[in-house]
Order: C-alpha cells, then structure tokens, then sequence
C-alpha cells in the first residue's frame, strides 16, 4: 500500500468511533459526579478504541516519559483521572463504531474476540508467573491485537470484505488474504499505526507479530499468540480468521504444556466469556 | 534568587476585611534570580499588582511560566500591563493540553475575544512568544533552569522546580497526591498502589533539597475527607512532601477562599505545635513579603 493511502488511514482512525457499550457507559459515567474512577478505567479498559486513544496521549513525546506507559491505569496515575475521563469523553462524542459495516465484519463479535483474548493473555502470563504489571501488559496487547482488521472494516470495507470471504471459504490464514486484497495485513496496519502512536516497542512488536511467535523474545507477543489460539478454539467471538495455528516449540516450552491441554490447564474459562460479554451487550 | 508573593488564594479571588494579612488574590509568584532576570510562576488576580510594580522598570523582560490552565492561575494575564506596551518581551511558558490539544497561547487568547475582553490579542504591544514545556526537559532564563514535572490535578499541571545561582525553589501549582483509586479488597490494588508509590518516589526525586518548596495546602487532613479528588492537597500532604524530599522551607499557599486571616493564624499555630519534629521551616504564604532564600 502506498504511503499516502497509510497517511490517510491514520487521519481517519483519529476519528474513529468506539464501541457501543463504551460509549454509553463513558457518558453515563462522566455525567455523574460520583461516579467511582475506578469504574471509568474499567470501561476504557475494556475497549481497545479507547484504550488506544489514552495510550496515544499519555505516550506523545510532549509528556516526556521516560519510559512509554502501556496500561490505563498507569496513565491514570501519571496524568489524573479527570483529564483520561475527558479524553474518553472527547472518544464518546465521535459517536458509536457502527454494528453493521460494508464489510459484513461483526464488530461485537470481534469486540468478544479481543476481550476474551486479553483476558486468557493476562491468565497465561499469571500463570509463568510473571508480574501483576507485565500481566496487564498482555492484557492490554491482547485486546489491541488486532486493531488493525476493525480499521479495515471501517475503512477498507469493500477489499476487507473479499478478503475474509476467501479466508472462509479456501479456510486461508486471514493475514494471507488482507495482503491479496488490501496490500498490508491487520498485524501491519496495527503496527504503523501503534508506531504512530509511539505505544511501546514491546506492545508494537506483539501487535506487529502475533502471528509470528518464534521471531524473538517477546513474552508479550508469545501469551498474545497463545491466547488467540485458545479463544478461537472455545469459540469466543469471532475475529474473522477460521484457522487455529499451531504451538511451536518456542511456546510450547514458554507455557510447559501444549496446545489443547494449556486450555484444560486454565479451567473453566466460560467466565472469561461472560464477564467479556457485559461489555459487550447493550 | 528571591521570591514575593503577589497571590495566595486558590480558586476565586477574596478582597475584603477577613484577607488583609495574607492577601486575597488568586496564585502569582514572582521570582528574581541574582542578576534580576524575572521568572513569574502563574497568572492569577495577583499579577495585577505585580504589573504596576513592573512599571518602574520599563522595558520589562518576564517570563511567566503556567502550571494549569485552571481560572485562578490565569485570569491575569489579560491584566499584567507590560503586555500593551512597545519594547517589552513576555514569554508563556506551558505545555500541551492531553484533551484539547491546544498549546498554552489559547491560556491568553480565549480571554482576548470580544465578548470577554475589549483588547484583541492582535492589539497587544508588547512582543509576546509562546513556549511549549516537556516534563523533564529543563529551560534556561538567565542563570536559572527550570525543570516542570506533571504532579496530579484534575486538568495537566505542572509543577516547576528553578535552580539558580546555587539555590532551588520548588512550585507545585494546583496538586493532590494521587490515591489508589482500587479498594483494598480490589485485584487491581496493589499493582495500582506500586504505580502510585512509582509516581511519588519520581516527584520526591524532582523536589529532593530544594531550599523552598511551595505547595498547594488548600485543605485540612478533616475537611479533605469530603474533597477527595477535588485535586488538591493538604497541609499534611505538604509537610510529609517536604519531608520525603529533604526541603528546607515550606511555604503552605492556595489558601482556600472562605479562610480568613484569624483562621489560617489559628491553623498556622497548630501546624506548629503538632510538627515540632519537622526537618524544615513551616510558613503561610503571604502577599507583598520579600523572601530571600
């Protein structure tokens, strides 16, 4: 894809719409003055419009951080929680992510894929242990990992729509297929747009490389790998890519077990779907 | 380096019998360095009457840094007098609103409208520049440096740390200390409660032996409890500030604008009495006191 076309696709994702359910919650909430802050964050949390937008902000090069913030609630503490409620608000006034767009992409249930993928990312990356802090990074990776095919619905729809057909019907990875037609692929669309947005090389290197797990190290980008296989495999939403791909070695080894047995090793995982669905549902 | 008050009060300007003493206007600070270069911190009702001061010692060279872009901090500017006459040279210092996107210009400019004001910005005399500060990344004024740091308000704020001539002053603007917004019973607490604790350890860092730091004390511990997140501190937040970064004097200002003179005296002695342990100097910010550091 040309230069100009990507310049153009970052001026309109500027004024993309978050989902419903977020939007009217962010203007519930900011219209009441008690609401708690910590029900606000929960919202943003849980939609990767707004969450991106947030990390957006916080990360431009005149706040000066020394280190890039992935998560809402380390914005929360840097810049306070009126400001991050005003930017969500400023979000919600662009209106709502339309349900039925030209590209027949089912917004909500890709909504229910990101959320779910998160989750089951911040569980893989409790379960090796890692920090509460680099859980919620992959938290955070999960639910942005495929920003890019929500863009393309929107504003790619006609060549999206081709491309997630012949995925369906020759039951071709979607990646493949979004290069036939639309010249760049999710992972690369939400890789320059995250380095638009100066996220953090980590986070960019999980969006960029989701579907290469064994590339380098990026504990981010393996749970994000793996928490994709497992939603796609309980059939949690849909992201429009029907094929489950295989654990190699490297992430095999990384979560000790391999692919289906990490998800018996996760339990009862239709919590993680339920509680992802209220987010969802009006 | 020498500091005056021209404005203590927070949120609305207070004339009248109950704020002779410590002053009535809404935050303006002046600073000096040793070679008189002139460093003003905030633009609220104070700066009037550091403007006609100013007028003895045309042309005028200020440099007024803005910590927020709250009322009180700029409602001045419209006021501070060297701004219409030729020959002198203001500088606005400020940063970039998270929200709006607007840089600090629109500080001046939203008040220079018609319905508002009857002076358009494009009449002002004076040559004006506008400059856009980034957290950590210090500004030089003559022999001063100045360094701002985001402290927790509820729109961005910064606080100023100025070095100069081997002496430090420290200006938090409008700051509430940022509390776990998680309930102790909360997953998400005690990642939140490690950011939190990040957060602070960064601003003790940014104020670590300043010979004065001047805080926001807008509140007592008893009247914060019902203003929690309101956004600003209180004069225990202030001393315990003080004392994690090792300053020397604290001067305790944003004077809520229902306290009167006998009240903050009242306040003052207590402070006193129950801190008499504390590493530094305790003071009320005061209009119209020259302090020498």
């Amino acid at each position: 894809m040309p230069n100009s076309k990507n310049e153009t696709l970052i001026v309109l994702v500027e004024k993309m719409p978050a989902f419903p359910k977020s939007v009217q919650q962010v203007m519930e909430l900011t219209s009441d003055l008690n609401a708690s802050a910590k029900d606000i964050v929960r919202v943003i949390e849980c939609d990767p419009i707004m969450t991106v937008k947030i990390l957006k902000a916080i990360n431009s090069s005149f706040y000066g951080l020394p280190q890039k913030i992935t998560s809402v609630q380390r914005a929360v503490v840097h810049i306070g929680i009126n400001t991050i409620k005003n930017i969500a608000l400023g979000v919600a006034a662009m209106g709502m992510l339309n349900a039925d767009n030209k590209a027949d992409f089912n917004t909500s249930k890709f909504l229910l894929h990101s959320l779910t993928t998160a989750a089951i990312s911040k569980m893989l990356a409790e379960r090796i242990g890692l920090s509460a802090m680099v859980s919620g990074d992959c938290f955070v990776a999960g639910l942005l990992h495929d920003f890019g095919k929500v863009v393309f619905a929107e504003f790619m729809p006609d060549e999206f729509k081709l491309a997630l057909e012949k995925s369906k019907e020759q039951q071709l990875p979607l990646h493949q297929t979004e290069l036939e037609f639309i010249g760049l692929n999710h992972s690369q669309a939400g890789k320059m747009l995250a380095e638009k947005w100066e996220l953090s090389e980590l986070l960019i290197d999980a969006i960029a490389h989701h579907h290469n797990p064994g590339l380098n190290q990026n504990i981010l980008r393996d749970c994000v790998f793996a928490a994709n296989q497992i939603s796609k495999y309980m059939q949690f939403g849909d992201g429009g890519n029907p094929l489950i791909e295989e654990f190699p070695e490297a992430i095999i080894s990384r979560f000790g077990l391999p692919f289906p047995a990490i998800c018996e090793a996760l339990g009862d995982l239709e919590p993680v779907k339920s509680e992802a669905q209220s987010f969802i549902n009006l | 380096m020498k500091i005056k008050f021209w404005g203590v009060r927070g949120s609305i300007a207070t004339p009248g019998s109950n704020t002779v003493k410590y002053g009535g206007n809404t935050t303006c600070i002046e600073i000096r360095t040793d070679a008189n270069d002139l460093i003003i911190l905030d633009a609220g009702t104070g700066i009037h009457a550091l403007a006609q001061d100013l007028l003895k010692e045309m042309p005028v060279k200020a440099h007024i840094f803005i910590t927020h872009t709250h009322w009180d901090h700029i409602q001045g500017l419209p006021f501070f007098i060297p701004i219409f006459i030729p020959n002198n040279h203001i500088t606005i210092y400020g940063g970039i609103d998270p929200v709006t996107n607007e840089t600090i210009n629109r500080a001046l400019s939203v008040q220079l409208q018609y319905s508002f004001f009857p002076i358009r910005e494009a009449q002002l005399n004076a040559r004006i520049e506008y400059v856009t500060v980034t957290p950590g990344v210090p500004v030089k004024v003559g022999s001063a440096t100045i360094t701002p740091i985001v402290l927790s308000h509820p729109v961005l704020n910064f606080g100023y740390r100025i070095d100069c001539d081997g002496q430090s002053v420290f200006f938090t603007g409008d700051y509430e200390p940022q509390l776990n917004i998680y309930d102790p019973q909360d997953d998400e607490f005690a990642e939140f409660q490690s950011f939190v604790d990040a957060k602070w350890d960064e601003v003790v860092l940014a104020i670590k032996d300043v010979d004065a730091l001047i805080v926001d004390s807008s509140y007592t511990t008893q009247e914060y409890a019902s203003k929690q997140g309101w956004g600003h501190g209180t004069y225990d937040s202030g001393i315990k500030l003080a004392t994690a970064a090792n300053a020397k004097k604290l001067f305790f200002t944003h004077h809520e604008p229902t306290r009167s003179d006998a009240h903050l005296d009242e306040i003052y002695q207590d402070l006193l009495r129950n801190n008499a342990e504390v590493g530094c100097e305790l003071l009320l910010a005061q209009e119209g006191v020259d302090i020498s550091l």
